[in-house]
């Protein structure tokens, strides 16, 4: 055990899966001899060798297409995609292809491949580098969509990625990769792909979040907690399929919910919670459903990029508003 | 630029035989049957279709001698990633004839690749799956194995961004595999003088340092000496290739196009010439390799083969409708599970379904 950040938990899975499964290999831009440019795959290539650590050309729908080719072919690829905002160049395959191929050959072919890939604003980036939009692959039946808070769920979760034997988009929080460390088991486990985890119990409001919004919503519980709230916080860690059950189970017990993604608001993940709770539990609730989300809005650069993205204090104002409604 | 047309066998059905000693007097009449049997299949399913007894499905006739021709020279363990024009192909790999008739009628269990066959499904989206080819032949390459991948497309695939990356990548990995194009000059109503400026197809091998070869797509020897040598050294020698086959697409693009509203009928008239069974089968006469007693004879077989295959699709019981929840993932996840007892539960009380 050892204090890992979670550039590190991720770097640690897949050189740990890469040494124990000779058919786990790495593809995509820069992750061979610069080891990625956040340090992902860094020390890969020197311990597994350019043929299994692919500097490919810069080429996404390529990239996301070999691997599929070498899914096929008995190969469990992971291919980075440098940003999230430059996955839409293979969203061709991803959607059309990757999470169709188990159907289209009537489960002659699974499709074992991680496509990874950092997401999410506030790194003072340039445009097409900080976007959030997991919900357009938790709309693609056939995929699993995984986003990570934590630097020991992003090794469990990545690992069970790697293992799964269906395609998993796997976002990365990258305002995390290197905020904090914490103690993280050197060897090989599990977080399971489906379970969301309750980073902080509580009995009077629950606030749904994952990836880098769940410090924040973490640091608006602890604000509220001083003022008497006990908030309930659950890292949903997976987008799809989602632990809608871990979410009404708390809705029940606290009959309050907030939900807060950086993503755009309408036609969000948030939006699909809110439903699914209104049709399940909408009479256990004491007040509406609220979502702190980016605006509907281009992210902004640099200068308004806070205005956008949901702080603890907007969070805390909605704690606020669904607890004195 | 290597854009010279191969050709072996010509419209007159004239051959030099010292370009086909390799071919035996036994793989030439498969490929004769196959043809035969393709062409069968394909106008019983259009038939089928206009008496709404099929669904929308792509003509492959006048492209039967560049199906069989591509797919003959594939060994074990080799691997084929179709498009949708490509039914000879798959027959000529063993495919079922009955299958491709339930898939094109609207049946997913149409969809039935054997496990002891490397062949990806059909893929109808234009290009993606030359990608897809590449990853397989680079997977081959990483396992050691001796094998290849071959896709085929069409001239319209050519303009895509998939057919760029996979041509490149193919060339920077040095991945065993072929690239056949299917050159049918049309892209439903475009033709492949606006699909593309360069005059030919092959050419383009030159732009990623890769093989080009240019074939004369209705002559079944050209194709099939043209698909080996160049399957042979993708498998032995690492060298990818890019292999364009001159053809015509005889019929409309699907049973859901009119190719009469953008095609003068005289340019059919003028392909009808060069029909690649035609001439294949004037060889074989001339070559006394064949009687007309022995082909109305054959012709007899394989309309019976086709005809059973029409009868066991026509009487293949229906598809069980919670099958289409199926394959979706390789566990069910809990929100499809509800889904599904949803639907099923419509059906007893006779709503869903």
């Amino acid at each position: 055990m050892a204090r890992k950040s979670m550039i590190q938990a991720i770097n640690e899975a897949m050189h740990q899966k890469m040494k124990e499964d000779k058919t786990v290999v790495v593809l995509g831009e820069d992750v061979g001899v610069d080891g990625g440019v956040f340090r992902a795959t860094q020390g890969l290539i020197e311990a597994f060798g350019e043929e299994r650590v692919m500097d490919t050309p810069l080429a996404e729908s390529s990239i996301i297409g070999a691997s599929v080719g070498m899914a096929l072919n008995g190969i469990k690829p992971i291919a980075e995609i440098q940003f999230m905002g430059f996955i839409y160049q293979g969203f061709d395959q991803i959607l059309c292809h990757v999470a169709r191929f188990r159907h289209r050959s009537q489960g002659r072919f699974g499709m074992p491949m991680v496509v990874r890939a950092p997401y999410g604003a506030g790194v003072r980036a340039l445009e097409h580098h900080s976007e959030s939009t997991e919900a357009h692959f938790a709309h693609i039946p056939g995929l699993k969509v995984v986003i990570p808070a934590t630097p020991v769920d992003a090794k469990g979760l990545l690992i069970s990625a790697i293992e799964d034997p269906d395609p998993v988009i796997f976002l990365e929080p990258k305002r995390l990769y290197r905020l904090k460390k914490e103690e993280v088991p050197d060897e090989i486990y599990r977080t399971p792909i489906g379970e969301a985890n309750v980073a902080k119990e509580g009995s009077d409001i629950t606030i749904v979040a994952w990836g880098g919004m769940v410090p924040i919503a973490l640091d608006a519980a602890k604000h509220v907690g001083s003022e008497g709230v006990d908030a309930e916080v659950i890292d949903l860690r997976t987008i799809l399929p989602y632990d809608l059950k871990a979410i009404t189970d708390s809705v029940e017990k606290t009959g309050r919910l907030v939900i807060v993604h950086e993503a755009p608001r309408s036609f969000g993940v948030g939006a699909e919670i809110a439903a699914e709770v209104a049709e399940r539990s909408l009479l256990y609730l004491l007040a509406p459903i609220k979502r702190v989300t980016g605006y509907d809005i281009i992210p902004p650069l640099a200068k308004l990029e806070d205005r956008n993205y949901p702080s603890a204090d907007k969070i805390v104002r909605a704690i606020h508003q669904t607890m004195e409604f | 630029m290597k854009s010279e047309l191969i050709q072996i066998l010509d419209e007159k059905g004239k051959c030099d035989v010292s370009l086909i000693e390799g071919i035996s007097d036994q793989e030439i009449m498969k490929m004769y049957r196959l043809m035969n049997l393709t062409r069968l299949w394909n106008d019983k399913a259009l038939s089928l279709q206009r008496q709404g007894r099929m669904g929308t499905l792509a003509s492959v006739r006048g492209q039967e001698a560049s199906n069989i021709g591509m797919a003959l020279p594939l060994q074990s363990g080799d691997w084929f990633v179709p498009a949708f024009r490509e039914y000879g192909a798959m027959f000529a790999l063993g495919y079922s004839l009955r299958d491709q008739y339930l898939y094109w009628g609207g049946d997913e269990r149409g969809v039935n690749i054997p496990e002891n066959m490397n062949m990806a499904p059909i893929c109808i989206t234009v290009g993606a799956h030359l990608c897809h080819a590449v990853g397989i032949a680079m997977a081959a390459k990483l396992k050691g194995e001796k094998s290849m991948a071959l896709s085929s497309s069409g001239d319209g695939s050519t303009s895509q961004g998939d057919f760029h990356e996979s041509l490149n990548m193919a060339a920077v990995y040095k991945a065993p595999v072929v690239f056949v194009i299917q050159n049918n000059h049309w892209a439903i109503s475009v033709p492949f003088e606006k699909q593309t400026a360069t005059a030919t197809i092959a050419e383009k091998a030159a732009a990623y340092a890769i093989e080009g070869a240019r074939v004369d797509g209705n002559d079944v020897f050209a194709v099939y000496q043209t698909v080996k040598k160049y399957a042979d050294m993708a498998r032995n020698e690492f060298r990818p290739a890019l292999i364009e086959l001159v053809t015509y697409r005889m019929g409309d693009h699907t049973t859901a196009d009119d190719a009469s509203r953008y095609r003068e009928s005289e340019l059919v008239r003028e392909w009808e010439k060069r029909d690649p069974i035609e001439r294949l089968k004037k060889f074989i006469m001339a070559e006394k390799k064949w009687t007309a007693a022995k082909d109305k004879k054959m012709m007899d077989e394989l309309t019976a083969e086709v005809d059973t295959a029409v009868k066991e699709y026509e009487n293949f019981d229906s598809p069980d409708p919670s099958s289409m929840f199926t394959y979706i993932y390789n566990e069910m996840p809990w929100h499809l599970k509800e889904q599904m007892a949803e639907f099923e539960s419509g059906a007893e009380e006779g709503g869903e379904r």
